[in-house]
């Protein structure tokens, strides 16, 4: 690493971490590896918040207004498809005030904490084992997620966040795997008899292949899917039958399992119960594949859209080598030189622009409501991304004309309610430190209010950029 | 809502755009075209992308394949002439009958289904197979850019270089596949353009000029503020005699089931989108994705899960209908999704990724005739890999000969550059009168 400390910080603080608040680059270039690896803990990532509804609680709340739903819809002189209006009202309600509120305290955790990478390491993690709210209630199970499967993992072996994620209820409902059924189980029979036809759901099974660990290039077939997902047979959520244990929470029904051998990806997997799907998961985690496609991702994310192989190979070599710990991946890639390329080469995603805005403005963002439609303007609706496999996080996704457009917008309001008496000059050098051009810099000093000036900040190419 | 930035405010065209938000319906516009023939330059194609993998087999059911109805169990949709019935086309296939407006257009001989249709993509990957369709090659990732984009890059060479004013636009915050590529595409979406009178774009432009990619999305972007105030005083005045509406947007998630109210948004925004192509130098060519197709679980039947997409999806068509007035005699749009899906019910009264499925072509422009391919029957030995609707026709086929015959874009351009290496993949013929 041949250039100064200074640069060093600036890079360490807004590219591996969330963008400086007040004078952490000048914490950070006194060492600015080891300002990064002291973030890494044994016991995961912080919680935003530990005080919210548990998911059986989120549950039964949404079970008793689908109920009410229920009733209105059978009740006569009701004919229509829609549902009551007050049962809307009731549902947006239990979103707002649960998802909304892990929405905010994540974004204030993110905007205030002293171990910005932990929380971008987090992020990572979150976005990599996506649950989108685009269905029914999956969006007030996000935080939850988040909270109780991956944030006390992400330091700690994939295959045990790989499985955590993977017995969620969240992630079982939200990939339909909570009701998949081996067609040759008890639980399929018993239905049959009933006249009811139950099957299986490869949903679930095929995204852990694909986005969750081996990746597309492995090569699998759709055989292999197929197996799979009857291995995963069984994994699903407790019911309100199953007793106040159960209800809500992670289950396996041994009488809804694919009895057999299963043979993926070339390997058998004796019958046993929830044990042959975590057999497979455990082979998932420990194949180079997933090592690659692990690697390649941080590579991305952390450092270019198209990142060095150089990089990919070391951070896979790490995980292989400390077979899948995370917390040597981490550290191999604050040690990798190509981290600290003086270059700033990946474009901030909305979340990331509005959280370091918040960060270099020394604030926080106070109400959901307010936070929630701008960033869904710039085309990021937090926790509803479009798909399993996540957001994206590359320039050509997130430069579009309309979305500089939003940002701009963005900019101006917030700077004006934001900067207070504080000088724009002295923000935008704590902002980026060394990064902070000639050019940016000399605009900024001639802006016409400190309003202005802080606007400038915001959207100069090097804040738009880490 | 009074204190949020951006302006969210009660005007309805902003709601029509916030609320395509909550749909998970995302336009984009594409290319304003000089052509040497005049008459070539009022033509428009409307791409809309059906994501999640579209159900084509819910779409245009063929209720009298002998093999449908017995494949489809409690999903299947009831004969033609039964309450919540396929709404007929000819003895095999009707269309759902979420699909009323649709359906209007196909007595006219304003739209017809191709049922057996599919990318090269055979991974039944969403993410995958979506890469394909979007980038015109054979497989995923196989190209930074979209075919929608090299087939605006082709009509510009043609017409005479560069400077012909091949624009493109679209309306959404980020960038989709299908329109990245070296034609420089703007984007828009309501809310949050600049104030006239205010300094700070003239000091980004400054600040920008030598930053290859905030420099042209700014200026791009700042250019399309205009037209976009021209298409919403369009439909703003369209609407002016429709009921107002109550403001459904708050918080950060959408109604969770309001159907009737996401028809009545669609349809707007189907009008909104004819109202940028027909406004004076007007968008010819234009994207749209319409979200969550992906039916795993309890899809429905008549009603249901899919019904109410394929009901959002009938409403914007039946809205761009309207919007378009006159011009959607000159209009082509075509309806596509990754794949299709299982043809047997699952075992949770959905489907699974499949392979061909349903694409929609319709518009003033379009040829008479019946089913465009061939229609492989469910029969089991038909099924692709034993569980699918067996492909019969490459969706490039159909593309190439829209472009080819309505756009003009030539044979060769076409083979190469828009979708490379497809020489053996003829255009469809005959699609358009």
């Amino acid at each position: 690493m041949a250039y100064d400390k200074d640069l060093l910080g600036a890079i360490a603080v807004t590219r591996v971490g969330l963008g400086a608040r007040g004078d952490e680059i000048a914490q950070a270039s006194a060492d600015p590896q080891g300002w990064l690896l002291a973030q890494i803990r044994p016991g995961g990532a912080d919680l935003f918040r530990t005080d919210m509804p548990s998911v059986p609680e989120r549950l039964a709340e949404y079970r008793q207004i689908q109920l009410a739903r229920r009733q209105t819809q059978m009740s006569p002189g009701t004919a229509t498809q829609a549902p009551a209006p007050d049962v809307v009202q009731e549902v947006r309600r239990l979103i707002r005030e649960n998802a909304g509120q892990d929405i905010l305290n994540r974004l204030q955790l993110a905007a205030a904490t002293d171990a910005p990478f932990r929380e971008r390491w987090a992020l990572f993690w979150a976005n990599h084992f996506t649950v989108s709210g685009v269905k029914g209630i999956t969006a007030n199970l996000i935080g939850p997620f988040e909270q109780e499967a991956i944030r006390p993992r992400v330091f700690g072996r994939f295959e045990d966040l790989l499985v955590a994620s993977s017995s969620h209820p969240a992630m079982l409902l939200y990939l339909d795997q909570a009701q998949s059924i081996g067609p040759d189980s008890p639980a399929a029979a018993r239905a049959g008899r009933n006249g009811r036809h139950v099957g299986l759901n490869e949903n679930l099974a095929r995204e852990i292949l694909e986005l969750h660990t081996v990746g597309v290039e492995a090569g699998y077939s759709q055989a292999d899917v197929t197996e799979f997902a009857r291995a995963m047979t069984g994994w699903s959520v407790g019911a309100e039958r199953e007793g106040e244990d159960h209800e809500g929470r992670f289950v396996f029904r041994d009488n809804s399992h694919e009895p057999g051998d299963r043979v993926i990806m070339g390997r058998r997997y004796e019958d046993g119960g929830y044990d042959q799907a975590r057999a497979v998961m455990r082979d998932l985690a420990a194949s180079p594949h997933t090592a690659h496609h692990l690697a390649a991702k941080i590579a991305r994310h952390f450092v270019a859209d198209d990142p060095p192989p150089s990089l990919t190979a070391r951070l896979a070599g790490a995980y292989m080598d400390s077979r899948g710990d995370l917390s040597v991946v981490a550290r191999s890639l604050i040690r990798a030189p190509e981290t600290w390329a003086a270059q700033a080469q990946k474009f901030k995603t909305p979340y990331e622009f509005m959280v370091s805005s918040w960060r270099a403005a020394g604030t926080s963002p106070g109400e959901i409501a307010r936070v929630a439609p701008v960033m869904a303007s710039m085309g990021m609706r937090t926790f509803a991304a479009p798909s399993p496999k996540g957001w994206p996080d590359d320039t050509a996704s997130w430069a579009a004309p309309d979305g500089i457009i939003k940002r701009m917008a963005w900019s101006e309001t917030f700077s004006t309610a934001a900067v207070g008496e504080r000088d724009p000059v002295t923000l935008a050098q704590n902002a980026l430190g060394a990064r902070l051009s000639p050019l940016a810099a000399k605009t900024i000093a001639r802006a016409e209010t400190r309003a202005e000036g802080l606007s400038i900040l915001l959207m100069s190419p090097e804040f738009q950029r880490r | 809502m009074t204190n949020i930035p951006l302006g969210f405010g009660p005007l309805s065209r902003r709601q029509i755009f916030a609320r395509s938000l909550a749909l998970g319906i995302t336009l984009e516009f594409a290319g304003t075209q000089v052509f040497a023939d005049p008459l070539a330059a009022k033509r428009k194609l409307v791409v809309i992308i059906c994501r999640g993998g579209q159900d084509g087999l819910s779409v245009s059911p063929p209720v009298g394949d002998s093999a449908y109805a017995a494949l489809r169990g409690p999903i299947a949709i009831p004969g033609f002439g039964e309450p919540g019935g396929a709404l007929k086309l000819d003895e095999t296939f009707g269309l759902h009958p979420a699909l009323a407006a649709t359906h209007a257009l196909a007595i006219k001989g304003e739209a017809r289904i191709a049922p057996a249709i599919a990318t090269p993509d055979r991974e039944r990957s969403h993410f995958e197979a979506q890469d394909v369709l979007e980038n015109g090659g054979t497989v995923a990732y196989g190209a930074a850019s979209g075919w929608l984009n090299r087939a605006l890059t082709a009509m510009n060479t043609r017409s005479g270089g560069a400077t012909s004013g091949v624009k493109a636009i679209s309306v959404a915050a980020t960038a989709p596949l299908i329109l990245r590529g070296p034609v420089e595409t703007a984007s828009w979406s309501p809310g949050g353009g600049p104030e006239p009178d205010h300094r700070l774009p003239g000091i980004l432009q400054d600040l920008y000029a030598n930053d290859p990619v905030l420099g042209p999305a700014l200026a791009t972007g700042l250019a399309t503020q205009g037209m976009a105030k021209e298409a919403s005083a369009m439909v703003q005045s369209e609407l002016a005699a429709g009921p107002s509406e109550p403001d459904m947007m708050s918080g950060s998630s959408p109604p969770p089931q309001a159907p009737r109210q996401g028809a009545a948004d669609a349809r707007k925004l189907g009008m909104t989108l004819a109202a940028f192509m027909t406004v004076p130098d007007g968008k010819q060519v234009a994207a749209v994705s319409v979200e969550n197709f992906d039916t795993h679980a309890n899809q429905g039947s008549s009603q249901g899960q899919l019904a109410t997409r394929l009901a959002y999806l009938d409403a914007f068509i039946d809205g761009l209908h309207t919007g378009l007035g006159p011009a959607w005699a000159d209009t082509v749009v075509v309806t596509a999704t990754e794949f299709g899906r299982t043809a047997r019910v699952n075992g949770t009264r959905g489907t699974d990724h499949g392979t061909a499925s349903t694409a929609l072509v319709l518009g003033g422009a379009l040829s008479r005739g019946g089913i465009i391919g061939d229609w492989p029957t469910l029969q089991p030995a038909s099924l692709y890999e034993k569980r699918d609707t067996a492909p019969t026709l490459d969706m490039r086929g159909l593309f190439k000969g829209v472009l080819r015959d309505h756009l003009g874009v030539d044979r060769a351009a076409l083979d190469t550059l828009v979708f490379p290496e497809s020489a053996r993949i003829a255009p469809l013929a005959r699609i358009t009168a």
